[in-house]
């Protein structure tokens, strides 16, 4: 499970997107991933730790290999986008509310039809 | 401004300076007055948004072509305490036909003073978008305008 701002956290640093796009394209052991993007086997799997903890990867054997996929259900990711367009969306709500009801205090203003 | 989160859903909440009934009628009719202008799916620009304010109504993005998009089904209206909305939105910016794979945005007004209202927004059921959240993931980069909502969150 995720904890808040986690996914977009995981996805700001540049080498981890690249990571997490490229297992999202096709399913990766770690080395295979070292070896195609410019980062060392350690980096990889610290990267992986991170976006896994962010629910943005899962990881599953197959034989001696540990392979990453993309997580499935993604849900954490459309989480953190609803969540920061509602944040945004009542902000904006507010501001539109206090304005209008600050107007209509200080002189009514006409019903619409 | 608190934001909870479960599994499958989004919760935000606000205290507005405001009446209730004024704070609902906003929300509501007003829409157009407080949604970001770039958040809709229509090809051409967005010109007005209409909310009609009953059960079966729908919410309405008018675009500057005279092009027209009923992109979420009014399934509660209780003024001025709560409205319920669908979000026939696919998670590749489609207008979703099938309501078994549409979400739902709740909002509740509570008063907590004579100019002051409590406004909860629930986004539920978020996982019946299923599968194409590849496409919400790039939209987190790239889509919708995460850019001004950054801006925005940067202003002291």
């Amino acid at each position: 499970m995720t904890n808040h701002g986690a996914v977009l956290t995981a996805l700001a640093d540049p080498t981890r997107r690249a990571i997490f796009e490229r297992v999202a394209r096709s399913p990766s052991a770690v080395g295979e991933l070292a070896r195609e993007l410019p980062v060392s086997r350690p980096a990889v799997s610290q990267h992986l730790k991170i976006l896994k903890a962010a629910g943005l990867v899962t990881d599953h054997s197959a034989g001696a290999r540990r392979v990453y996929s993309a997580d499935p259900a993604g849900i954490a990711v459309i989480r953190d986008y609803f969540e920061q367009v509602w944040q945004q969306s009542l902000a904006r709500f507010s501001a539109a509310a206090e304005a209008a009801a600050e107007a209509a205090a200080s002189q009514p203003i006409q019903e619409e039809p | 401004m608190t934001t909870q989160t479960q599994a499958t859903s989004v919760t935000t909440q606000t205290d507005v300076h405001a009446p209730i009934e004024h704070a609902f009628r906003v929300f509501t009719e007003g829409i157009g007055s407080w949604w970001n202008p770039d958040h809709h799916i229509l090809q051409a620009d967005l010109a007005e948004m209409v909310f009609e304010p009953r059960v079966g109504g729908h919410i309405i993005d008018r675009g500057t072509d005279g092009s027209e998009c009923r992109w979420s089904r009014v399934l509660a209206y209780d003024p001025p305490n709560r409205v319920c909305f669908s979000w026939d939105i696919s998670l590749s910016w489609q207008l979703e036909t099938d309501p078994a794979k549409t979400s739902e945005v709740e909002v509740t007004f509570i008063s907590i003073g004579p100019d002051r209202t409590h406004v909860t927004l629930t986004h539920r059921h978020l996982d019946r978008h299923g599968d194409g959240w590849q496409n919400m993931r790039e939209a987190v980069g790239s889509g919708w305008n995460l850019v001004h909502y950054a801006e925005i969150a940067a202003q002291p």
